[in-house]
C-alpha cells in the first residue's frame, strides 16, 4: 500500500484523467470541462440580466458537483493519502525560483507566495487577484481550459482545441520566461 | 444584444453542455460528484495542483506534466474512438453526442490570456478546487477573481472580438 501515498508517476495520472472523457460521456452524455463551472457559478448567483449568463443554469448542476467533488478529493488526498516526504522538484526549476526569490520548496506551494499573510500585499495583488481574474477571463474567452481544450477537445480530434491550447502554452511560456521575473521583483521578491 | 445572443448561443455549443434528453435529478447526480472525487484524488497525487510542477513545465526541466496531459489525450482519444467505433450507448441508452466547437478568435486571444494566469497561479480551473480542498485556503481569493474574470468576460462578451 506504500504506492498510494508516494507521488503517482505520469503514466498512471494522465490515463486516469484521460479516462474521465469516456465516464462523463457513458454516464450521462457530459463533456468534460472544468472552467464551465464558473460561468454557472455566475449564472445562478449575479446574472444581471447579462445574456451570456441567462440560460437554465440548473440544467448543468452536475458541473457543479463535479468541482465541489474535487476540493474533496483533495481534502481525502492530503488527509488520509498524503506522501510524508517533501516534494521532489527539478534542480534546475529550484535553482531557477531560487533566483527569483522563492525560499520554501516543502509543500506543493511555496508559502513565500501562497499564504493570507499575503492577501492585502503587491504579492496578493499579482497572484491571487490578477492571476485569477486572467485564468477565469481567459478561459471563458477562449471557450474552455485545460480540460475541456486540451484534453476534451484534443481528444475528439477538433483542431480548434488544439490551436487552443497552443496559445495556453505561449502565454505560459512568455509570462514565466519574460514576465514573471520583472513582476516578482515589482512586487518584492 | 443580437451579437451577445449569438455569442451565447454558440458558447453553449463549444462548451461542456448537458446534452441528456433527461436530466439527472436528485441521487443521479451523485455519480458526479463521486467523479469529482476521484478525480480531484488524482489531481493531488500525481501533484499537478503544484505551483512548482507549472513552473517545470513551463521552464521544460521536467516531463512530468508533459506525460500527464499527452498519456490523457491519448487515453481520451482511443476512448472516443472505441465510442464511435463500437456505437457505444450512455447506460441510460441514449447515443453518445460529442459537440463540434467552433473557431472563434477568443481560442487565440483568451488562450493566451489564460496561459499568462495560468502560469501566475500554477492552476487552471480544475487544481483551483483541490488546491482549496488540500488546505491552501487562501486560493478562496484566487477561485473569486477567476470568477470575476468569467463574469467581466460574460459582462462584455459582445465587445471582445470573436
Amino acid at each position: 500500500m506504500e504506492w498510494i501515498t508516494q507521488p503517482w508517476p505520469w503514466y498512471v495520472a494522465g490515463p486516469l484523467i484521460g479516462l474521465t472523457v469516456p465516464a462523463l460521456l457513458i454516464l450521462g452524455n457530459k463533456t468534460f470541462g472544468i472552467s464551465s463551472s464558473l460561468r454557472h457559478v455566475c449564472a445562478a448567483c449575479v446574472p444581471a440580466g447579462i445574456p451570456f449568463f441567462t440560460y437554465n443554469w440548473k440544467k448543468e448542476i452536475w458541473n457543479l458537483l463535479f468541482v465541489v467533488g474535487i476540493l474533496i478529493g483533495g481534502v481525502i488526498a492530503t488527509n488520509f493519502l498524503a506522501n510524508p516526504n517533501e516534494i521532489i522538484i527539478a534542480e534546475s526549476t529550484k535553482a531557477d525560483l531560487t533566483a527569483l526569490g522563492v525560499t520554501d520548496y516543502g509543500n506543493l506551494l511555496p508559502s513565500d507566495i501562497f499564504s493570507w499573510e499575503n492577501l492585502f500585499t503587491a504579492k496578493g495583488l499579482l497572484f491571487f487577484v490578477i492571476g485569477g481574474f486572467l485564468v477565469g477571463f481567459g478561459t471563458r474567452y477562449a471557450g474552455g481550459c485545460t480540460s475541456g481544450h486540451a484534453i476534451m477537445g484534443i481528444s475528439s480530434l477538433q483542431w480548434q482545441s488544439v490551436v487552443a491550447t497552443m496559445f495556453f502554452m505561449i502565454g505560459g511560456f512568455l509570462m514565466t520566461h519574460v514576465m514573471l521575473e520583472p513582476l516578482m521583483k515589482w512586487v518584492g521578491f | 444584444m443580437k451579437v451577445a445572443e449569438k455569442i451565447t448561443r454558440q458558447d453553449s455549443h463549444c462548451e461542456a453542455p448537458n446534452l441528456r434528453a433527461n436530466h439527472d435529478k436528485g441521487v443521479e447526480l451523485l455519480k458526479y460528484l463521486i467523479l469529482g472525487v476521484l478525480f480531484g484524488i488524482v489531481f493531488v497525487k500525481a501533484e499537478v495542483i503544484s505551483w512548482f510542477r507549472i513552473q517545470e513545465m513551463f521552464r521544460l526541466q521536467s516531463f512530468h506534466m508533459y506525460g500527464v496531459i499527452g498519456s490523457a489525450v491519448i487515453t481520451g482519444i482511443i476512448s472516443i474512438q472505441v465510442i464511435k467505433r463500437f456505437g457505444i450507448k450512455t447506460i441510460h441508452g441514449e447515443a453518445i453526442n460529442i459537440p463540434k466547437k467552433e473557431f472563434r478568435k477568443g481560442q487565440v486571444i483568451g488562450g493566451f490570456i489564460f496561459g499568462l494566469g495560468w502560469a501566475l497561479t500554477g492552476a487552471c480551473p480544475g487544481p483551483l478546487f483541490a488546491q482549496i480542498g488540500s488546505g491552501y485556503t487562501v486560493i478562496l481569493v484566487t477561485l473569486f477573481s477567476a470568477l470575476a474574470g468569467t463574469w467581466v468576460y460574460g459582462r462584455f462578451a459582445d465587445k471582445f472580438p470573436n
